[in-house]
């Protein structure tokens, strides 16, 4: 166990470092950008003296590594700026807007899940079949898919032609405002409120979104199931447990998918990471106020703030995430020394 | 050898009598095993087929791609416009084709940029190990930590949205998994006897790098390349469809998505053909890098 340890503390001891070069990396473009934050505030026509005192008070009159150490110490402090765009400053935007991604991803993963590794299952356990390769293609195509096409199909066909689902956005405008905002999370908020009303209309409008994000991560973690699978009906005491006379079905799952399970857990994780970027053209399609539209919107009104300080937090969940499926795998699986 | 009986025996020959015979004989024996699969051969087929439409798109196109009709927008596919018109007029199946130019062109720029970079990376920090290693791996992990569309995104905005900048962009964020993988097979040939003799003959470290070190990690890099390809294709699609790729008028087919986006629901052939195009694109892209890890990476199955 302390070996695991040790080499567990080695994982976590190098995200220092990484999380270092990832603020810097996001400090120098910040600074390449062709637009002056300076104008961008006060407008082409200010006075040149109104100009030089806003510079200083933002600090930019320093030279560059003394503007990163300002950036860093902001950093600290938990300050990512203001956003020109809502006058709000980043980091209580961000606040605002990251509940609809994180519950977006989750039922996302969910569904995912619920699909993708009886999928893999069975395509290692009839593996050659016919049923094997139309997996194969069904899940290259969601490797291959744009989301965007995805998202628009679903629009299309269960919005517009069969009136089946809602159309954009979290929650009809009926229920707009009329949720106190607890967790975040509209249907959770909704179930904390008791109205069911809103609780079903929010779930139907996470649907479409949810199934559009899940296929594409679908596709991973099917592949990945598969792989694992086969390697494990491989072992010998698969075979064993076949001669026993044990049933196909306790084998399949009780001593190969045991034993997959830890390694399963990584790449969920990993995949729930690549969730948050196929968010951003998801959530702009659906106009699901997400972390993803704030960005995109940011981007295209040049708010460079909001830009960086999205950026920042995205890449630092992501590096969280990967690191937890590092530890995890670590200290869980006991072939791992 | 001037049958294909001949030739075939040539290739296929138990005792080659020169350096060149077993190379091409090996590629035969590869080729006869990538053929058996159809998927691949599918892929390889479309991808062929895009590569040859793109390149004769001036013969092909039935319209000037950028001329507009105001007066005949949104048109339903016709006889006139095999696949309609644009807001503006334009024939849409014309502009797929000049569009692909763009798409696909970018995607190579990408990898005529990534490739090369990535290689040299990994090779230098498997081979060196030590400092180097140690420093350039932890430049690859920062890298790898951003999701790549955001970071692409986050560049853009920052220099100027554009054809150039998307590929820089995509660039930037591409290589991080080609240096690892060049580090890993130059890891594991950096001990070997063949590197050894070489280097006792005096050969210097750049000469082992680039004449024996870098030949054994291409095979690795050719599967990996194609298969991200469409990983590289969506990434394009992706910011120009959020407005921060190739800017309009140009046919590139995410700007021609981004610009059709609201039609979806009344007129919505005109965005979902070239998220059609990109989806075949990405697909063909796939299923060749499937058939090819198959044979030239059986391990990694």
């Amino acid at each position: 166990m302390t070996s695991r340890l040790r080499s567990a503390a080695s994982v976590a001891a190098s995200v220092p470092i990484t999380l270092f070069g990832l603020v810097l990396v996001t400090f120098l473009i910040g600074r390449v950008m062709p637009i002056d934050p300076v104008i961008a505030i006060v407008g082409d026509h200010a006075a040149p003296d109104v100009i030089a005192e806003t510079r200083a008070e933002l600090g930019l009159d320093e030279p560059l590594p003394m503007q990163f150490v300002i950036y860093v110490g902001k950093l600290l402090q938990g300050d990512l700026g203001r956003s020109v765009m809502t006058s709000h400053t980043v980091a209580h935007d961000i606040g605002q807007f990251f509940p609809a991604t994180i519950e977006l991803a989750t039922v996302a993963i969910i569904i995912a899940m619920l699909i993708g590794v009886p999928l893999g299952v069975l395509a290692a356990v009839r593996q050659g079949s016919f049923t094997d390769r139309a997996i194969r293609v069904f899940c290259l195509a969601g490797h291959s898919v744009p989301i965007f096409l995805l998202a628009m199909l679903s629009l299309l066909i269960f919005y517009a032609k069969l009136g089946w689902a809602p159309g954009t956005g979290r929650i009809d405008v009926a229920f707009d405002g009329l949720i106190d905002p607890v967790t975040g999370f509209l249907t959770v908020d909704a179930l904390i409120a008791g109205d069911w009303d809103a609780f079903r209309d929010a779930v139907a409008h996470l649907v479409q979104p949810a199934g559009v994000l899940a296929y594409f991560s679908m596709a991973y973690i099917a592949r990945m199931t598969r792989a694992f699978m086969l390697d494990a009906l491989a072992g010998e005491y698969v075979i064993t447990a076949r001669a026993k006379g044990l049933s196909s079905a306790r084998v399949i799952w009780r001593h190969a998918f045991g034993n997959i399970a830890v390694r399963l857990i990584t790449v969920l994780t990993l995949t729930y990471a690549s969730l948050l970027e196929g968010a951003v053209v998801t959530e702009t399609v659906f106009s699901w106020p997400g972390l993803g539209q704030y960005l995109t919107v940011s981007l295209l009104n040049a708010d460079m703030n909001a830009v960086l300080g999205a950026t920042l937090v995205v890449g630092m969940i992501y590096l969280a995430l990967n690191l937890m499926a590092d530890m995890l795998y670590r200290l869980l699986d006991p072939r791992v020394a | 050898m001037s049958t294909p009986a001949a030739l075939r025996d040539w290739l296929i020959t138990e005792t080659p009598s020169s350096r060149r015979q077993a190379a091409w004989g090996r590629r035969y024996r590869l080729w006869c095993d990538f053929r058996r699969n159809p998927l691949a051969i599918g892929g390889l087929a479309t991808v062929v087929l895009l590569i040859v439409l793109c390149l004769a798109a001036p013969l092909l196109a039935t319209h000037d791609p950028g001329q507009q009709t105001l007066t005949n927008r949104l048109a339903a596919p016709s006889a006139e416009h095999w696949l309609g018109t644009d807001e503006l007029g334009r024939d849409v199946y014309s502009r797929l084709l000049y569009g692909g130019r763009v798409t696909l062109g970018m995607v190579v720029a990408v990898v005529l940029l990534v490739a090369p970079l990535g290689l040299a990376v990994g090779c230098i920090a498997g081979y060196f190990g030590g400092l180097a290693d140690r420093v350039l791996m932890r430049v690859t992990d920062v890298f790898l930590a951003f999701p790549r569309l955001i970071l692409a995104l986050a560049f853009v905005a920052a220099i100027k949205p554009g054809i150039t900048s998307a590929i820089a962009a995509i660039a930037l964020t591409a290589w991080p998994p080609y240096a690892r993988l060049a580090r890993a097979e130059t890891m594991t040939v950096r001990n070997t006897d063949y590197i050894a003799a070489v280097r006792l003959t005096g050969a210097s470290p750049w000469r082992i790098i680039l004449r024996h070190v870098t030949p054994m990690c291409t095979q690795s890099l050719i599967v990996r390349v194609t298969l991200d390809m469409s990983s590289i294709i969506l990434t394009a699609a992706s910011l120009g469809f959020l407005g921060m790729g190739a800017q309009p008028p140009s046919p590139e087919w995410g700007t021609m998505i981004a610009t059709a986006r609201r039609f979806i629901l009344t007129e919505w052939w005109v965005p979902l053909v070239p998220a059609i195009a990109i989806f075949v694109a990405s697909l063909a892209f796939n299923l060749l890098g499937d058939g090819l890890r198959d044979v030239l990476d059986p391990k990694q199955r």
